[in-house]
C-alpha cells in the first residue's frame, strides 16, 4: 500500500489517502474501513440521459464520489472490497443521499475520513505500507486424496485450490486401481500448483504431508517436469521444501509453519509469529492455568489487575459493526500497552487466527497467576 | 424433552446456515472459504447478500416442508398436546417413539398422541388400538405406507434436490428432518443422565454379554409383540400392520430364519484386526500364517522370495503377501489395511492387517473400527519392545484405540522371540508390563491372552516345534488361540447400515461400480434397493461378493463388495452409508459427544481444531463448545462450562464437523456412535455420539 497523504488532528479526526497495490492491500483496506467512515474514491456510475426527443439512453461515467459507508463486503478469494453507502458530497451525476456501491480498485487512490483514528487503525496503515511484510510462501498440505494449495502472505492465508478425491484402496491381488487413482490425484495437484503458484514472487513452496505422500508427489512432479520439459518447475526445484504434517487438512499448516526447517529457511513472518504466540498460550494454559485466560470477561478482569503480559486479539473484533465493541477492544489494546504488556493482533485469515477467533477472539497470558478468575464462570455469550 | 418437538418444527434453513461447502465430490478448485471466514464475510452487514460472489442457496426449503406435511407426517406442524407434567410428557414421547418404531412414519404424531393418552400411556394398548381402528385411515392418508419397493415420497423429493445440487454445483443444506424424527429419541437428549452415561464410557468395560443381550432384545422378546424396529419383524407380526410398509425388497424374508438357512453349519465369522508398533512384524506374522494355511501357494511364495531378494528386502517376503503396493514393498512399511481371509477350526476369520507407522493411524483406525477382536503384536527384541511401549511408540496408542473402538477381546502376540533365544524371562517381563497397562486401558484380564511366536521362522503359528520354546511353553498355538475368540452377536434385526470404505470400478467388463464395506447391521439381498446417504439416492444391489465369491445375501458383520447400479456414484465419498430407505441414517455436521481424553500435552479448549476419525472417514472438525467436565467413572458433572479439558479427564462437548457426515447415536448403534479425535498427529480423545444437533 502506498501512503499518499495523512492529516490527522489531535482529537483523532482526520483523513488518509492510500493507493492499494496488491490483493493483500485490499485486505488491509477492509480492516481499516468501518461503518460510518466516509470514503472518497473514483467509481463508475451508470447515468440515464433523456434526449430532446424523449428517448432515454444510459451511459457509464467515471467520477469521484464521496460516500458514507454502510456496508462493507470483502471477497477473500477474489480480494475484492466493495463498499456501499449514501452519497454525501455534491456530484453532477449522483444526487445527495443516493446509494452507491464503490469497488476499491488496485492502483487507484482512495481517501478515508474517520471520526476517530485509533491506534489499531494507525498501526494497520503502518503494517500495510511496510514492504518487508511482503513475503509470499505457497504451501501444499496433503494426504492421500486431499490437498489444499494455499498461499501464505504477510496477513493472509488463502486456499487457492482444494482437491478432494476418493482413491480406491489396495485390494487383495490388485493394486492397479489404487495406483491409477493416486497418479490422477497427483496430476490434479500438480496442475493446481502450476495454475495458482506464481513462481516469480513465491520464495518458497512447502510440500507437507504425513507419510511419504510428499516425497512420492515431489518425485512424480519432477519426473513430469523433465518429461514435459517444464522449465518453471525445473528451475524452481530448489524452492520446494518437504515438511511433515499430520494430515492434509488446512489447519495442519500450523504444524508446518512451526517446523524448524521452515523457520530456519524463512525470516519470521507474521503467520509464524502468530502460531508461536498461540502455542505459548496453550502451553501456559496446560502448565499454569491460572496464568492463561480467554474470553472478553476474563481478559478484561485480568487487565484491570494490570496482569496481562501478552494479549492476543483476532482482527475480526476490530471489524465489528458496533462502534462500542470496537472501542472496547481498542481500549484494551491501549491499556495493555500502557501497562507494559505486548499485544498481538492476529489475522483472522491465518490458521492460528482462525483458531483464536473460535476461541472467543481474545486471550491473554498473565504476568502473575490470578486463580480467583478461574472460579468465575465464562460469559454466556462466549458459549455461543 | 423440549428438543423432541423442536426438531419437528425446526427451521432447517436457519439450522444449517453458514454451511456453504459442497460435499461428497471431487473438487478441483473449491473456492469455498473456511467457516470462520464466512463469519466475518457477513458480520458487518447481515442483510446484505454478496450474491455477486457467494453462491446463493437453493430456495426450496418451503417446497420440501409443504411436501412433507402433505405426506401426513406433521413435520413442521406442532401437535396438539394437552398440558402434561414433565414426567407424563416424557412417558408420552417414549411411548410415541415405541409406536413409531413399530409403525414407522406412517403414524401421524397426533394420532399417536391421542391413542397414548386414551390408553393411559400404555404403549402396547395404544398400538393395538391404533392398528385395529386406524389401519384403513392410516393407509389412505399416508401415501408413504403403501408404496411398494419404490422409494418413499420424501426420498423422491430429496432425490431431486440431490441431482440439482450436482448439476448446478450449488451448495446444499442437508435436510434430514425426517431422519431425525423417524428414529426417535428414547432417551433424554441431553445425554447427561447418570443411568445411561455409564455405558457411554468406552474405557469402562461393558461386557459382551450386556451388549449381546441388548441386541438380542430385538430377537427374543416373547410373544406376538416383536420389539424390533426392522421391517422384517414387522412382517412377522400377525396384526394388521400394513404389509408392504417401508419395504426394501418385494418379498421380505424373516432375517433370523434366513440367517439360519444361509449360515447354519458354516463357521462363525470373526473380523480380526492386527495392530502394533511399526515393524513389530504384523505383516510377516500374518503373511506367514496365510502361507502355512495354504492361502498362499508355494509358487506365489517363491515369487515373493525372488522378487524381494532383488530389492534387497528378503526379510519382508512374508510381509509381501499383505503389503501389495509398490510403495509398501519398496519401503518395507504397511500403509493401508490389507484384508485377507483364513479359517481356524471353528471360525472363519476376516483378517485386517493394519499399518503400524504413526502417520498411517487414520488407516489403522479404519481397520480397527471394523474389527470384532484384535491381535496386538509386540517385538520381543531387546530395546524394541521398550521403544514401542514407551510414549511416542504405537503399542499403547493402538491398544487404547482398539479398546475405544469397542474391541474387548485382545490377543497379545509376543513376536520375534527367535531374537532373544526364546527367553522365558523376556516373555514374562513383557506379559507383566503389558498386563498392567492393558488392565488400565480397560481390558479385562480374562479377555486377554498372550502367545509367544516368531513370525519369521513360523514358530508357534500353526504348530509348536522349537525345543527351546516347548521347554517352558505348552499353551495354544496362535491359530488355536484365535479360534478361542468369542464371536460377537450381530445386530441382524436392525435397519441396514453399511459404511462405505472403498469405491472402485468393477473389474471384468461390466460397467458397474463397486462399493466395499462392512455390513454393520441387518441383512442385504441382491435386488435390494437401498438409500445412499448423504447423497440421498436410491441404488440397487446387482451383486454381493464375500471374499470374491458371489452370494445372494449378506448379514451384519460381513465384509462385502457390492456391485450396484441406479445412481451416479461419482459423488459418493468414503464414509457414505448405505441404509434402509425407510429408516435412513442421520446426517449432521454438529454433534454432541462424550469424550474421554488421553494423555495429552495441550489442553482442549473451545475452538480447538481437530480431525475426527469415524469409520472409514477422517474429517476436519472443531471443538465448538465445552459443555461440561464429567467424572470419569460416575459420569457426574464435575464442572459446567469448563475453560479447558486437560489430560485424563472426560467431558461433554459439542463438535462442529467441516461438512455433514452420516452418524448415529451411540445408544442406537454402538459401533456407529464411536469416533476418535486426533490433533497434531496424536490421538487425543475417544468419543461417543450422545446427540445429533
Ligand atoms: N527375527 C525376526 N524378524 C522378524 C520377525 N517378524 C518380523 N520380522 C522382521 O521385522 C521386519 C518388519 O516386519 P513387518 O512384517 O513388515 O512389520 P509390520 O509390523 O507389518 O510393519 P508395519 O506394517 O510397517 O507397521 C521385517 O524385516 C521382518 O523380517 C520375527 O519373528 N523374527
Ligand atoms: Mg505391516
Amino acid at each position: 500500500m502506498k501512503l499518499v497523504s495523512r492529516y490527522i488532528e489531535r482529537d483523532g479526526t482526520g483523513r488518509v489517502a492510500l493507493i492499494p497495490e496488491n490483493p493483500e492491500d485490499m485486505w488491509h483496506a477492509y480492516n481499516l474501513i468501518s461503518h460510518g467512515d466516509t470514503i472518497r474514491a473514483s467509481t463508475i456510475r451508470k447515468v440515464q440521459t433523456e434526449s430532446a426527443t424523449g428517448s432515454s439512453s444510459s451511459s457509464r461515467v467515471r467520477t469521484m464520489l464521496t460516500v458514507e459507508v454502510e456496508t462493507i463486503d470483502f471477497d477473500t478469494q477474489a480480494c475484492v472490497l466493495r463498499l456501499k453507502g449514501r452519497n454525501v458530497e455534491e456530484n453532477p451525476y449522483v444526487k445527495m443521499g443516493a446509494y452507491h456501491t464503490v469497488d476499491i480498485e488496485p492502483n487507484r487512490k482512495f481517501s478515508l475520513t474517520k471520526a476517530c483514528w485509533d491506534i489499531v487503525a494507525l498501526e494497520r496503515i503502518d503494517m500495510a505500507c511496510d514492504p518487508s511484510q511482503n513475503a509470499d510462501v505457497a504451501a501444499v498440505i496433503m494426504h492421500e486424496g486431499l490437498a489444499n494449495v494455499c498461499l501464505v502472505t504477510g496477513a493472509m492465508t488463502l486456499v487457492r485450490a482444494k482437491i478432494d478425491v476418493t482413491i480406491p484402496r489396495k485390494r487383495k491381488g490388485s493394486t492397479s486401481q489404487h495406483e491409477k487413482g493416486l497418479q490422477k490425484f497427483y496430476d490434479t495437484v500438480l496442475q493446481a500448483i502450476l495454475r495458482h503458484v506464481n513462481f516469480e514472487v513465491t520464495r518458497c513452496i512447502l510440500l507437507a504431508s504425513p507419510g511419504f505422500v510428499k516425497d512420492h508427489f515431489f518425485e512424480y512432479m519432477m519426473q513430469w517436469a523433465s518429461k514435459n520439459d517444464n522449465r518453471v518447475l525445473i528451475d524452481n526445484k530448489s524452492k520446494f521444501l518437504l515438511i511433515h504434517a499430520s494430515s492434509g487438512f488446512k489447519h495442519s499448516l500450523k504444524e508446518v509453519l512451526a517446523d524448524p526447517a521452515v523457520t530456519s529457511r524463512m525470516a519470521d513472518t507474521k503467520a509464524m509469529a502468530e502460531v508461536k504466540a498461540l502455542e505459548n498460550f496453550y502451553a501456559v494454559l496446560q502448565t499454569e492455568p491460572s496464568r492463561a485466560f480467554y474470553g472478553l470477561k476474563h481478559v478484561l478482569k485480568a487487565n484491570e489487575g494490570q496482569a496481562i503480559d501478552t494479549l492476543l486479539v483476532s482482527d475480526n473484533l476490530f471489524r465489528s459493526q458496533s462502534v462500542e465493541e470496537r472501542k472496547t477492544y481498542v481500549k484494551l489494546v491501549e491499556s495493555v500497552r500502557d501497562n507494559g504488556g505486548t499485544t498481538r493482533i492476529f489475522s483472522s485469515l491465518h490458521v492460528s487466527g482462525e483458531q483464536l477467533t473460535q476461541l472467543t477472539g481474545v486471550a491473554a497470558v498473565l504476568r502473575f497467576p490470578m486463580p480467583e478468575l478461574e472460579e468465575e464462570p465464562l460469559d454466556s455469550d462466549e458459549d455461543s | 424433552m423440549a428438543r423432541h418437538r423442536n426438531i419437528r418444527t425446526m427451521n432447517y434453513d436457519e439450522e444449517y446456515d453458514g454451511y456453504d461447502d459442497v460435499y461428497g465430490h471431487s473438487v478441483e478448485d473449491d473456492y469455498a472459504s473456511s467457516p470462520s471466514m464466512q463469519h466475518f464475510l457477513y458480520d458487518r452487514s447481515q442483510e446484505h447478500q454478496m450474491s455477486a460472489y457467494m453462491q446463493s442457496d437453493i430456495p426450496e426449503e418451503d417446497e420440501l416442508v409443504s411436501d412433507e406435511s402433505k405426506s401426513g407426517n406433521d413435520v413442521g406442524v406442532p401437535s396438539r398436546i394437552p398440558p402434561l407434567g414433565e414426567l407424563e410428557q416424557a412417558q408420552l414421547y417414549s411411548c410415541l417413539d415405541l409406536l413409531r418404531d413399530r409403525m414407522g412414519d406412517a403414524l401421524s404424531e397426533q394420532a399417536g398422541i391421542d391413542a397414548i393418552l386414551a390408553c393411559n400411556f400404555d404403549a402396547e394398548k395404544a398400538l393395538d388400538q391404533l392398528l385395529k381402528t386406524s389401519v384403513a385411515s392410516t393407509l389412505s392418508k399416508s401415501t408413504k405406507s403403501i408404496i411398494k419397493p419404490k422409494p418413499a415420497p420424501s426420498i423422491q423429493v430429496e432425490k431431486i434436490r440431490g441431482s440439482e445440487v450436482r448439476d448446478g454445483k450449488t451448495p446444499v443444506k442437508v435436510v434430514s428432518a425426517k431422519k431425525v424424527v423417524a428414529t426417535g429419541f428414547s432417551l433424554p437428549p441431553t445425554g447427561t443422565d447418570a443411568s445411561s452415561s455409564a455405558d457411554r464410557q468406552p474405557a469402562k468395560q461393558e461386557s459382551a454379554v450386556e451388549e449381546t443381550s441388548r441386541q438380542l432384545g430385538c430377537l427374543q422378546t416373547p410373544g406376538a409383540t416383536p420389539r424390533s424396529t426392522s421391517p422384517a419383524d414387522r412382517e412377522a407380526t400377525p396384526s394388521a400392520t400394513p404389509k408392504s410398509q417401508s419395504r426394501t425388497r418385494e418379498n421380505r424374508v424373516d432375517v433370523a430364519s434366513e440367517y439360519v438357512k444361509e449360515r447354519s453349519g458354516t463357521k462363525a465369522l470373526l473380523n480380526l484386526v492386527v495392530v502394533g508398533h511399526v515393524d513389530a512384524g504384523k505383516s510377516t506374522l500374518m503373511g506367514h500364517m496365510l502361507f502355512r494355511l495354504g492361502q498362499v501357494s508355494s509358487k506365489q511364495m517363491h515369487k515373493y522370495e525372488q522378487e524381494s531378494k532383488k530389492l534387497g528386502k528378503q526379510s519382508f517376503m512374508y510381509a509381501w503377501v499383505l503389503d501389495e503396493t509398490g510403495e509398501e514393498r519398496s519401503r518395507g512399511i504397511t500403509m493401508d489395511v490389507a484384508q485377507s481371509q483364513f479359517e481356524t477350526e471353528t471360525k472363519s476369520i476376516t483378517l485386517l492387517d493394519a499399518p503400524g507407522h504413526r502417520d498411517f493411524i487414520p488407516n489403522m483406525i479404519f481397520g480397527a473400527a471394523q474389527a470384532d477382536v484384535a491381535l496386538l503384536v509386540v517385538d520381543a527384541t531387546t530395546g524394541e519392545f521398550e521403544t514401542g511401549f514407551e510414549s511416542g511408540g504405537q503399542t499403547r496408542e493402538h491398544a487404547l484405540l482398539v479398546r475405544s473402538l469397542g474391541v474387548s477381546q485382545l490377543g497379545v502376540v509376543v513376536n520375534k522371540l527367535d531374537m532373544v533365544g526364546w527367553s522365558r524371562d523376556r516373555f514374562n517381563e513383557i506379559v507383566a508390563r503389558l498386563g498392567a497397562f492393558l488392565k488400565q486401558a480397560g481390558y479385562k484380564e480374562q479377555d486377554v491372552f498372550y502367545v509367544p511366536v516368531s513370525g519369521l521362522t513360523g514358530e508357534n503359528l500353526t504348530a509348536l516345534d522349537e525345543p527351546k520354546l516347548t521347554e517352558w511353553y505348552s499353551g495354544p498355538t496362535l491359530l488355536q488361540a484365535i479360534d478361542k475368540f468369542r464371536p460377537p452377536e450381530r445386530p441382524l434385526n436392525r435397519p441396514v447400515r453399511l459404511v462405505i470404505s472403498d469405491i472402485f470400478k468393477s473389474v471384468g467388463g461390466s460397467s458397474g461400480c463397486c462399493l466395499a464395506g462392512r455390513l454393520e447391521s441387518g441383512m442385504m439381498q441382491t435386488g435390494d434397493k437401498l438409500l445412499i446417504m448423504p447423497l440421498n439416492e436410491i441404488i440397487q444391489i446387482k451383486n454381493i461378493a464375500i471374499n470374491e465369491v458371489s452370494k445372494g445375501s449378506c448379514f451384519a458383520g460381513d465384509q462385502v463388495v457390492l456391485t450396484v447400479s441406479g445412481a451416479d456414484l461419482s459423488d459418493v465419498s468414503l464414509g457414505s452409508v448405505l441404509c434402509d430407505p425407510s429408516q435412513p441414517i442421520k446426517v449432521t455436521s454438529r454433534i454432541e459427544a462424550r469424550i474421554v481424553i488421553f494423555n495429552i500435552d495441550i489442553p482442549i479448549t473451545k475452538g480447538y481444531p481437530v480431525v475426527i476419525h469415524y469409520q472409514s472417514l477422517s474429517e476436519a472438525a472443531t471443538i465448538s463448545k465445552l459443555i461440561a467436565q464429567i467424572h470419569k467413572s460416575t459420569g457426574e458433572v464435575v464442572r459446567k462450562r469448563p475453560r479447558c479439558l486437560t489430560k485424563q479427564t472426560s467431558g461433554l462437548v459439542e463438535i462442529e464437523i467441516s461438512r455433514p457426515i452420516c452418524m448415529e447415536l451411540y445408544k442406537d448403534y454402538r459401533e456407529l456412535g464411536r469416533f476418535m479425535i486426533r490433533a497434531n498427529g496424536t490421538t487425543i480423545a475417544a468419543g461417543l455420539v450422545t446427540g445429533i444437533l
